[in-house]
């Protein structure tokens, strides 16, 4: 370098050499970026984009917003705490029968009974009851029709709801809801979002520590044989591996069942048949199965590249057996580890199918229920607030798992 | 010293560390015995006679398999299965080996992150990459008002989710193959006077294309396993295999899932050789062996 | 430096011609990917294509029977069946899309007037399927057409009690007399009528009390006292299996499914105790592009020889006053509409459930997850 800050190095058309170096420097990474780029824009396009855009599903009112305007307007002076003027019956009457038309009201009455349980219904028969009205005045048809019209949180709810955005979903995915002074916990029957992702934490830590348990000694096993004979015992691993999780869903629902193989074998040693098939136990015991390679392999990967002789030299220094294994063996396993259990944690975190099909109702994790409020119950909102709360968990622990191990060293077979 | 065996210890082992290490064989066995029992135990059963899942007990039949193979409902499951499969194959296989090459040069500019976010449809939960690709099918061009072009219930809906959910593992098995590739075989090719198409052809591609079958191997079987995103974004028309079998459990619990079950084990079989053969030529041409 | 900077430049190029070869490929790949499903949308929508969804299992199989079959045999239609558990979500969804896939459904009535409420069915023509005034009172709504009478009752495997069976509902609440699991369908509907009656509640009020967040409490009250010996169905073809595997001892179940389990050698005993008595309809969702095609379909389907003919393959009674007559008599004593069968039945309340169904599912749910 310092020889050249003295006098620069030429090419031979006259051109600094450095400056030659760094552009053939540049077209080299800009060719190398082009080559990625089809399939960035391609993630970026179908995968990053929609993910915002269900993100921005859960915090705007989708069902009410731009059908409530007139009612959103006239209750904008309101003071919250009291029986809302004639105007703002009068308002929402005109939005009601406008709804009414087009044939939205049945959503407008879905959205707010999100909020306030037995809207629907009274939102049902007030539409068709306004419906048919000509002109006002309308408060006393409302009162009339039913109280809860005099109740000033309905009326907070349908004001909240009428804005473009809302926070709803995500209070509601942990539980909470706006309430007269500020936030507060949903009734205890209402309350079973944080039990569900308490729960999967749970399935998903169980699942990691049994996974690890179970396949720690036959990593270590298929590590020291001989190549042939590991070679035929890994087949026992991949086979699993390379089965569909369909197949190996069925094949639990088969087993697990009351009268099934394993109930039989139970009743033969022990003379009793135990409960397995939708139970957190035959989840368990399930998800295990399935993630038992994605943790075995990466720790096999790494002790595959322990010498030997490391062990043998820790003997030859006098270390009993359990003293070297567990000095000098084990700290050169804990990178295997770490990646195996961490990446079966975080895609236990997303199981949805293997519950599903083995599990009770208990035993369903955050997946189930977005599932189960995109496709039964058409609550977009909360399933997207759902799930972008377990995507930003997945996403943190993906993360570290990038810090920890390395994306790189991702193997697959 | 000790009557037991020395199961492949040195002869100076105690007898308490041979204990153990017969201890330690019993564990891996029954772990070995729990990975594999499951899915051999569906085989027996897919040979039933009865109506209902267990083990046939006077009768053998294959009336399972009869359903399986001439049912429309299963026949047309496994057309769509293949089709769906095949192309997202061959565009998940293409798009990611292109992006490995790219992603193997030396220095690349923000290399983790761009490696982190290509490898993302892996690691988030299928079922919110589901939900979030129902929405956008919806109005793929984000158009205001209701769109003209809608991909949920099409083909082409399918196979580009399968599509994104398959690349990682091209990506990854790629460039896995590029990482232990020696850059002075190019050289010595070079050298030895092969212009560079000679090169390429004769040097580089024989070295990466295990690499990319195994890849293509690994978004096939994705597409072929694939149940929640068909759930999502598909319609009757695009019925799989998979998410036939899923309702088979759920709706119309039949026996022809056993004998679905036994074909798709057979498959996985197949692949399982494949890859591993692929896997052992990879290793020789690469010299590691 | 890195050893590849050494490697030729023309390697680059090559790769690019590579690179071309491959993106000429993806082109040509999504092309023809293209090509598919242009092929194949103009066969879902054209008009000798019928998508029908129904329940499943043994009901959809006499359907196929009686009326799939026969009419694919007359018009040379093709149907595409499809199956779902009752709701109408997914329906929901494609019609915000857009894009609505199935052309008739067969609903429960709770989802027969909600569907219309919302706007999710087509309003039905009766001059495109039949006389109105020939079907059974409250089966010719709307938007919907009764096809068959079914009910809600409780079954029991008659291998396990030999002595002293089951007989009222009673016992299905009673884990002390009757050890065991039981099935019972994973929806409110049903499960709280049931609840109150063995609650002590008189059949007749049953609605009356529901109506009420008292009612609703004691209700699950009640369903706390068996909650943990429950088993949850959602599909109609499981309770029979379920019993027919011993996961359960006693469950609720559709009539017709539990009485083909019998016609196939199983040794289930139904409890016709206040069976939950109820319709099912054809429908048309709304937004479907096949609506003339599927209006033909209904028509054939409700015609008397047609319907009658459904009876033979599972115990359901037909909605067609013509069609009754035409029942075999050997099988009257196994359909919900015998008389005996009939003595404590309740009519499920439909107003009822199209106006709180949202709600009782909410709270239902919530229950079932904590």
């Amino acid at each position: 370098m310092a020889i050249a800050d003295r006098a620069p190095l030429l090419t031979i058309d006259g051109v600094s050499l450095r400056a030659r170096l760094a552009r053939a420097e540049r077209s080299r990474k800009l060719k190398a970026l082009g080559l990625i780029l089809p399939l960035f824009l391609f993630v970026l396009i179908t995968f990053l984009i929609p993910l915002g855009r269900m993100g921005y599903k859960s915090v705007v009112n989708e069902e009410t917003f731009g059908r409530l305007d007139h009612t959103n307007q006239a209750l904008s002076e309101w003071d919250g705490q009291s029986v809302p003027d004639e105007a703002a019956f009068a308002a929402l009457a005109a939005d009601l029968k406008a709804a009414q038309e087009q044939r939205q009201a049945g959503e407008i009455a879905k959205r707010i009974n999100y909020e306030y349980a037995g809207a629907i219904s009274k939102f049902k028969s007030i539409t068709r009851t306004v419906s048919k009205m000509e002109t006002g005045p309308y408060k006393e048809v409302f009162l009339e029709a039913d109280k809860v019209w005099g109740d000033p949180r309905l009326w907070r709810t349908i004001r909240n709801a009428s804005g473009h955005y809302t926070s709803y979903y995500w209070l509601s995915s942990i539980d909470l809801r706006h309430g007269a002074e500020g936030l507060e916990s949903v009734p205890p029957d209402q309350a079973v979002f944080v039990d569900v992702y308490g729960r999967t934490f749970w399935i998903a830590g169980v699942v990691t520590v049994l996974t690890l348990i179970l396949g720690f000694p036959v990593a270590y096993l298929l590590a020291t044989q001989p190549a042939h004979r590991a070679n035929l015992l890994m087949i026992f691993v991949m086979l699993p591996f390379w089965t569909s999780l369909l197949v190996r869903t069925t094949a639990w629902f088969v087993l697990l069942r009351s009268e099934g193989p394993l109930n039989d074998l139970a009743e033969m040693i022990v003379n009793q048949r135990f409960e397995m098939i939708f139970t957190r136990f035959g989840t368990i015991v399930a998800m295990t199965h399935i993630q038992l390679p994605f943790t075995l392999l990466p720790i096999y990967s790494v002790m595959k590249n322990i010498p030997p002789s490391h062990v043998r030299a820790a003997r030859s220094l006098g270390a009993g057996p359990f003293h070297a294994f567990w000095k000098v063996y084990f700290p050169q396993t804990v990178p295997g580890i770490a990646a195996g259990c961490l990446l079966t944690f975080i895609l236990c975190l997303g199981y949805y199918i293997t519950p599903a099909l083995v599990g009770g109702p208990r035993d369903q994790m955050v997946s189930y229920y977005v599932a189960y409020y995109m496709n039964n119950i058409i609550n977009f909102g909360q399933a997207a607030a759902l799930g972008a709360i377990l995507l930003i968990i997945t996403m943190v622990l993906y993360w570290a798992y990038n810090k920890l191990v390395g994306i790189d060293k991702m193997k697959l077979g | 010293m000790s009557k037991l065996p020395l199961l492949g210890l040195p002869p100076y082992a105690s007898t308490q560390e041979r204990v153990w290490r017969l201890f330690f064989y019993i564990f891996c066995g029954l772990v070995l015995l729990f990975l594999i029992s499951p899915i051999l135990i569906v085989i027996p059963i897919s040979f039933n006679d009865s109506k209902f899942l267990s083990f046939p007990r006077d009768v053998w039949s294959l009336r399972w398999y009869e359903d399986f193979f001439f049912n429309d409902r299963w026949t047309t499951a496994v057309k769509n299965s293949v089709i769906i499969a095949f192309f997202s194959t061959i565009l998940s296989t293409t798009l990611g080996t292109i992006a490995a090459l790219g992603l193997s040069r030396p220095n690349i500019p923000f290399r983790a992150a761009i490696m982190a976010v290509l490898i993302s449809p892996m690691i988030v939960p299928v079922v919110i990459t589901a939900a979030a690709l129902y929405f956008f099918y919806a109005n793929p061009l984000m158009l205001p008002g209701e769109s003209n072009i809608i991909l949920n219930n099409t083909y082409v809906g399918v196979i580009l989710a399968h599509t994104l959910l398959a690349t990682p593992f091209v990506v990854i098995t790629v460039t896995a193959t590029l990482t232990g590739f020696d850059q002075s075989m190019i050289r010595a090719g070079a050298s030895l006077g092969a212009p560079p198409t000679l090169v390429f052809r004769k040097v580089i591609l024989p070295l990466i294309s295990p690499g990319v079958i195994s890849g293509a191997l690994f978004a096939f079987v994705t597409s072929w396993d694939e149940v929640v995103v068909v759930l999502f974004v598909g319609g009757t028309e695009q019925r799989t295999l998979p998410r036939q079998m899923f309702s088979g459990i759920r709706e119309m619990i039949s026996p022809t899932i056993t004998a679905a079950a036994t074909v798709l084990i057979t498959i996985a079989v197949l692949m399982l050789v494949t890859v591993e053969l692929l896997r052992r030529r990879s290793e020789r041409l690469r010299g590691l062996r | 430096m890195d050893a590849s900077d050494g490697a030729p430049s023309g390697l680059l190029k090559n790769m690019e011609v590579r690179v071309k070869q491959l993106l000429s490929l993806t082109v040509s790949a999504l092309a023809v990917a293209a090509v598919f499903s242009v092929v194949d949308v103009p066969k879902a929508v054209a008009a000798d294509q019928l998508t029908i969804v129904s329940w499943g299992g043994a009901y959809q199989e006499s359907q196929r029977k009686a009326y799939y079959e026969p009419y694919m045999k007359e018009t040379g239609v093709k149907i595409v069946e499809e199956e779902y558990d009752g709701e109408l979500g997914k329906l929901k969804a494609m019609k915000e899309a857009g894009n609505v896939t199935w052309d008739v459904m067969d609903v429960d009535s709770g989802h027969a007037l909600a569907g219309c409420d919302e706007g999710l069915l087509e309003e039905l023509d009766y001059s495109k399927i039949g006389d109105k005034s020939k079907f059974l009172p409250g089966t010719a709504l709307d938007c919907a057409v009764g096809t068959i009478a079914y009910s809600t009752i409780f079954a029991y495997n008659a291998d396990v009690y030999k002595e002293n069976p089951p007989t009222t509902l009673m016992d299905l609440f009673d884990t002390t007399k009757y050890p065991g699991k039981r099935g019972l369908l994973k929806k409110p509907f049903g499960n709280l009528e049931w609840a109150l009656i063995a609650d002590g509640v008189p059949a007749e009020k049953v609605y009356d009390v529901l109506s009420t967040p008292e009612g609703v409490d004691q209700a699950f009250k009640k369903l706390d006292t068996i909650k943990k010996d429950i088993v949850w169905w959602e599909a109609g073809a499981q309770p029979p299996e379920l019993l027919a595997n011993g996961e359960v001892v006693m469950t609720s179940a559709w009539n017709g499914r539990i009485g083909n389990a019998i016609k196939e050698g199983k040794n289930f005993k139904i409890v016709w105790d206040y069976q939950e008595f109820d319709w099912d309809y054809w429908v048309i969702p709304a937004g479907t592009k096949n609506v003339d095609l599927a209006y033909d379909f209904i028509k054939f389907a409700s015609d008397p020889k047609q319907m009658s003919q459904q009876s033979k393959y599972i115990a359901y009674a037909p909605t067609h006053v013509d069609a009754i007559k035409l029942v075999d008599p050997a099988i009257a004593p196994t359909l919900p509409t015998y008389p005996d069968n009939m003595k404590t039945a309740i009519t499920t309340d439909l107003v009822f459930w199209a106006d709180n169904n949202e709600e009782l599912t909410k709270r239902f749910n919530a229950w079932l997850a904590q």
